[in-house]
This record gives structure tokens, C-alpha cells and sequence, in this order.
């Protein structure tokens, strides 16, 4: 084993002994597939109990929200540009990828500026960018409506399910979920500080530490919580600060908050949360999807028997639900856990049936 | 969605730079960095740098487990 990491196992055992059985909580896709993937829990002693929570935006997308990216998709004239992981995410009987398979125009970009590049090779086709993603993928959908609105391009427009993390955090941990403390996504605070989370000691009591994403920055996070718990003193530590600033990113955010608006959301599993949601301001209006089509609200009931909503709120482990590994599997996911490689369930598929 | 990948600035050409990623080389926007310069470590997120990353040195686990005290 790397020394780092078993200094780090060694701490974070000297740290937790004596400490009543406790739940970490990480709110990060990429923090749900490293976990896994470097048996992280695996490293910790048996009181201490590693938990993901709504960090996947992919499954935390609303089957509501998602239908109206296929109603899109299933115009005529208009391309969905999207993340390839959201092709394959369940909506009712259809997916973007059963639609794109009938001959829908879905684009997979890895970059939203793509999205700009084919609004100008394709004029006469509406380009509709489907922005979903948190404060880390959130600016890079508004630096793509401010080039649409710099360089007047008329046929791009975006159809944002954008969230932000700290309100869906503060209703979680409001509605009684069972947490202790908080491994905090350090990317979400390259964007938007790791100031961004002092309200979860100072609001909600608990210590909080914003974490990397490699196994030793994981474990150092969680040395840092296992101190503050064992000191019964809450507070925020930035365990990544080469790569989050106190106050993040501020470019990205006069960006972000200059193109988008808070407004409330509809998270799978949590339900609506005022203020989490973001949509583009007025002056944009003529690059919202919302306002150039008329969208139909479409209810998609959950699939029977998917445990999706617990999984997403750490109340389920993904071998808890009765549909894991047998009629929910990677290749044919039932539920958006399953989907997305952040997903809790297509993580624990890949690395930790077992365990 | 939120994974990003360190890579340095190798060069600038506008609102655009070429980083290299251990041998690899790819372009990404610099439209959320604008102060960014050549030889600058980059984090990238989907085609866009999103941070300048500091000084290798800063966040020594010592240094960062010291912060909260220890058992």
C-alpha cells in the first residue's frame, strides 16, 4: 500500500476510536466513483460509515426536466446537443438514446462550446444545448450563452437544469437525514469557494472538509473530519486548497451569476427545492429554450420498484434495492442510478458488489 | 460531470490554450481564466479551464491535518 494512504488509514483509526457508529455524507459523482474505485471504505475502521449522497447530477435530474429535453429532441427542427452520460437515462418508456435510434438529432459534446461551433455550421437548425451540471459545470453553460449573445448567434438556446449544492444540502440535512459530517465536493469549490460551504458547521453543526479526489486527498478530508468530530468541534477545512480557493473562482462566478438567476428545482429524490435551480435571466430570454419553445410538462412516474429517491438521499445502499444487478444492471438501467458512472449503483455495479 | 483533469498551459492563442497532460496535448477554452499564463497548471472541465491551480507545495497532509486537532 502508497505510505501516504496508509499513514492516513493509520490516522484516520486513531482519530475515529472511541467515536459512536458515524456517517460521512459525499455529495459529488466524482467522489461516488472514487470511492469505490479506490475501496476507500474499505479503509476505514467499522464505526465509520461513508454515504453518497445527491452529487450525481445525471440522477439527481428530474424525470420532469428530462422529458422535456426529449420533447426537444423530438422536434423536427431542432439538434439536442447533451453530456453523453444523460443519453441513457430512463423516461418512461424512452431515453435521448432510444430517440436519437428513431432518428432524433442528438449530439454528444463533450465541451458546451461544441454546441456553438454546430449553431453556426447548421444555421437553419435550432440548436438547443441541454445544460445540466452544478456550480462546476454551470459558468461553462453561461460562457457559451455569452459567446451566443457576443457573437449573435440566433439559433443556439439552452434549456438549463442547472443546480447548486448548498440548498439541496440545507433541505437534506433538514429533512432528518442521518449524517454526522460532510466530505465536501472540491471541485464545486474550485468554482465556487470552499467558503461556500461554512454554512454546514455554522448553520447545520457539522464538520465539513472539502475534499480531492484522489485516494490520499479523500482520506486526508476524512482525517480532517475524524479531528473534528473527535474534538466535537465543527468546523470547515479546506483539504484541497491547490485547487479551491476560499472564495473560488471569481470570473467563473460573475459569469455564472451574470447569465443565471436562482430559482427553485425539482431534484429526484429530494422533491422541490426553492432557490437550487438555475435559469437564465431576462435579458437572455432570447437564448431560453424554455421561452423560444412551448415545452409540455410531462409527468414520468418512477419505475416500479426503483429505489432510486433512498439512494440518493444515503437512506439505501445500492445492493439494498431489490431491482440491483438483476433487472437494474449497467447495460440496462432502470433507474438514473444506474446510468451515469457517478451514480451510486453503476459505481457499486463496477466496483463493489462484493463488498 | 464535475470531473476535471490538471493539465499546464504550454501555450495561448486568444481565448484559447493548448495544455499538455503528461505527453497528451488537447485545446481548452480560457474564458473562466482569464489571467492565465504559459507554464500555469490548469484545472480543465469539460473544454473549459476552470481554475488555476496553486503551488504544488500548499496542502501538505501535515500541514492540513494539523489544522484540526488531533487525538
Amino acid at each position: 500500500m502508497n505510505a501516504g494512504v496508509e499513514a492516513l488509514r493509520r490516522e484516520i483509526a486513531a482519530r475515529a476510536d472511541g467515536l459512536p457508529d458515524t456517517v460521512v455524507m459525499e455529495v459529488c459523482g466524482t467522489h461516488t466513483h472514487a470511492m469505490r474505485r479506490y475501496g476507500i471504505r474499505q479503509l476505514l475502521p467499522g464505526n465509520i460509515r461513508l454515504v453518497s449522497g445527491p452529487g450525481c447530477p445525471v440522477c439527481v435530474t428530474d424525470g420532469r426536466d428530462l422529458a422535456r429535453a426529449l420533447w426537444l429532441a423530438g422536434q423536427r427542427n431542432v439538434t439536442l446537443c447533451s453530456f453523453g452520460d444523460m443519453l441513457r437515462v430512463p423516461c418512461g418508456k424512452e431515453s435521448l438514446l432510444s430517440l436519437a435510434a428513431k432518428g432524433a438529432r442528438v449530439r454528444v459534446v463533450v465541451s458546451p462550446l461544441e454546441a456553438l461551433q454546430l449553431a453556426r455550421a447548421e444555421p437553419r437548425r435550432a440548436i438547443v444545448y441541454f445544460g445540466v451540471g452544478f456550480e462546476t459545470t454551470a459558468p461553462l453553460t453561461a460562457a457559451l450563452v455569452d459567446q451566443a449573445g457576443r457573437q449573435s448567434i440566433p439559433n443556439l438556446s439552452v434549456l438549463s437544469v442547472h443546480k447548486t449544492m448548498p440548498e439541496a444540502v440545507r433541505t437534506l440535512m433538514r429533512s432528518g437525514a442521518r449524517v454526522d459530517a460532510l466530505l465536501c465536493p472540491g471541485h464545486v469549490a474550485a468554482v465556487a469557494g470552499a467558503e461556500a460551504f461554512r454554512f454546514v458547521p455554522e448553520e447545520l453543526r457539522l464538520p465539513a472538509a472539502v475534499s480531492g479526489f484522489e485516494a490520499e486527498e479523500m482520506l486526508l478530508a476524512l482525517a480532517a473530519l475524524m479531528g473534528m468530530l473527535r474534538a466535537k468541534k465543527p468546523g470547515l477545512v479546506n483539504a484541497y486548497p491547490r485547487a479551491a480557493a476560499p472564495y473560488g473562482n471569481p470570473a467563473a462566478l460573475a459569469l455564472l451569476e451574470g447569465v443565471f438567476e436562482p430559482r427553485a428545482a425539482n431534484w429526484r429524490g429530494l422533491g422541490e427545492i426553492p432557490a437550487s435551480g438555475l435559469a437564465l435571466r431576462g435579458e437572455y430570454a432570447g437564448f431560453d429554450a424554455e421561452k423560444r419553445f412551448d415545452i409540455p410538462l410531462t409527468d414520468v412516474p418512477e419505475p416500479a420498484g426503483c429505489r432510486c429517491a433512498d439512494v440518493l438521499r444515503g437512506l439505501l445502499e445500492p445492493p439494498e434495492c431489490p431491482l440491483f444487478g438483476s433487472a437494474c444492471a449497467p447495460q440496462s438501467p432502470v433507474g438514473a442510478c444506474m446510468v451515469s458512472s457517478e451514480g451510486a449503483c453503476a459505481a457499486h455495479y463496477a466496483y463493489g458488489r462484493d463488498l | 460531470m464535475c470531473l476535471a483533469i490538471p493539465g499546464r498551459i504550454v501555450e495561448i492563442d486568444g481565448d484559447e490554450a493548448v495544455l499538455d497532460y503528461g505527453g497528451a496535448t488537447r485545446r481548452a477554452s480560457l474564458l473562466l481564466v482569464p489571467g492565465a499564463k504559459v507554464g500555469d497548471a490548469a484545472l480543465v472541465h469539460a473544454g473549459f479551464a476552470i481554475q488555476i491551480l496553486g503551488d504544488e507545495d500548499a496542502g501538505k497532509l501535515m500541514d492540513i491535518l494539523a489544522e484540526v486537532e488531533t487525538p
